[in-house]
């Protein structure tokens, strides 16, 4: 089994809304100096077996394609090894 | 015998009831098509309707781009088919690289839902040639994400080849880079727009029938296109 961590974030030029108000949320309840907020998203794929080189060449192309948008985000890949899951 | 005029329906669509009803009014035929489906049943043109296709998880549009019917939809719009997204299908099409840029959360972060008056700017493409250039017209506008969005050279590169085809007049409703209320692919087949023209083709029902234009105009270039 291994599980794989994909971290999809907008990319810096982006306007993100939401963490421009989560920012605001943050300073309301007393968190002082907030700079910056970005929202982002974690997906955990978990799958049977291990991740050969196809299979690492077919997260990739996915997270590149359907996990993420590439016009205006970025992401991350990282394999977990097995015993992190075990 | 009229154009036939497909018009998708994805789980989740809300408006495809409207643009089928707004592609008979202008005089087509209207064709249902379903997102399962891998046929597209001899259409001359396709809608891709607003709504929140598969729930809008993911990013909207992202899954439905990947929906059967689209492959299909996809190689014939990269023939030459006219292809309109509204909304949502707007979204679908930027997801699928039919065209330049993303759709991104209303820069206020609420949901707008109005009467908006645009400039209409591009008057060659296939969903816009029966309009003038600049006539102001006015249809609904109902979205939570549609701020446009691209690289400041895709934008130069819209606007010099004439690829915007609307505008948003008056305010900036969605934080719109260059108040982009629509555009089209370099052939000028495929348009995304995010207001709904299917809302205003009839005086009961909507601010103005001036979104009968956009149907009118892919009937009156697919009737040229077969008398070339």
């Amino acid at each position: 089994m291994a599980r794989v961590i994909v971290d999809v974030m907008l990319k810096p030029e982006i306007l993100d809304p939401q963490g421009r108000a989560v920012q605001g949320a943050l300073g309301r309840l007393g968190l002082s100096g907030v700079q910056d907020v970005r929202q982002g998203k974690q997906f955990v794929i978990d799958l049977e077996g291990d991740v050969d080189s196809d299979r690492q060449a077919l997260l990739e192309q996915l997270a590149g394609e359907l996990l993420s948008n590439p016009v205006i985000e970025n992401y991350r890949m990282q394999i977990v090894d097995d015993e992190a899951t075990a | 015998m009229s154009a036939r005029i497909g018009v998708v329906t994805f789980p989740g669509s809300l408006d495809d009831a409207d643009a089928a009803r707004a592609v008979r009014i202008a005089g087509g035929e209207s064709v249902a098509l379903w997102h399962g489906d891998d046929d597209l049943k001899n259409v001359d043109a396709v809608v891709l309707p607003g709504g929140f296709s598969y729930g809008d998880y993911l990013r909207c549009g992202a899954i439905a781009r990947f929906a059967p019917v689209m492959t299909r939809v996809i190689e014939a719009a990269n023939g030459g088919m006219p292809l309109l997204g509204i909304c949502n299908g707007f979204q679908i099409l930027c997801e699928t690289h039919l065209l330049p840029g993303a759709l991104t959360r209303n820069d206020h972060l609420h949901f707008i839902c109005r009467d908006q008056r645009l400039r209409i700017e591009n008057t060659t493409s296939a969903w816009t040639r029966d309009f003038t250039e600049g006539q102001n017209i006015i249809i609904p506008l109902k979205n939570g994400e549609g701020g446009y969005v691209a690289d400041e050279e895709t934008l130069d590169r819209l606007e010099n080849e004439g690829r915007v085809i609307a505008r948003y007049l008056d305010t900036n409703p969605n934080g719109s880079r260059r108040n982009i209320a629509g555009l089209c692919n370099e052939r000028g087949n495929v348009v995304g727009l995010m207001p709904h023209p299917e809302h205003a083709v009839e005086a009961l029902t909507g601010p103005s029938i001036d979104g009968v234009g956009f149907f009118s105009s892919v009937l009156s270039s697919l009737l040229e296109g077969a008398s070339r």
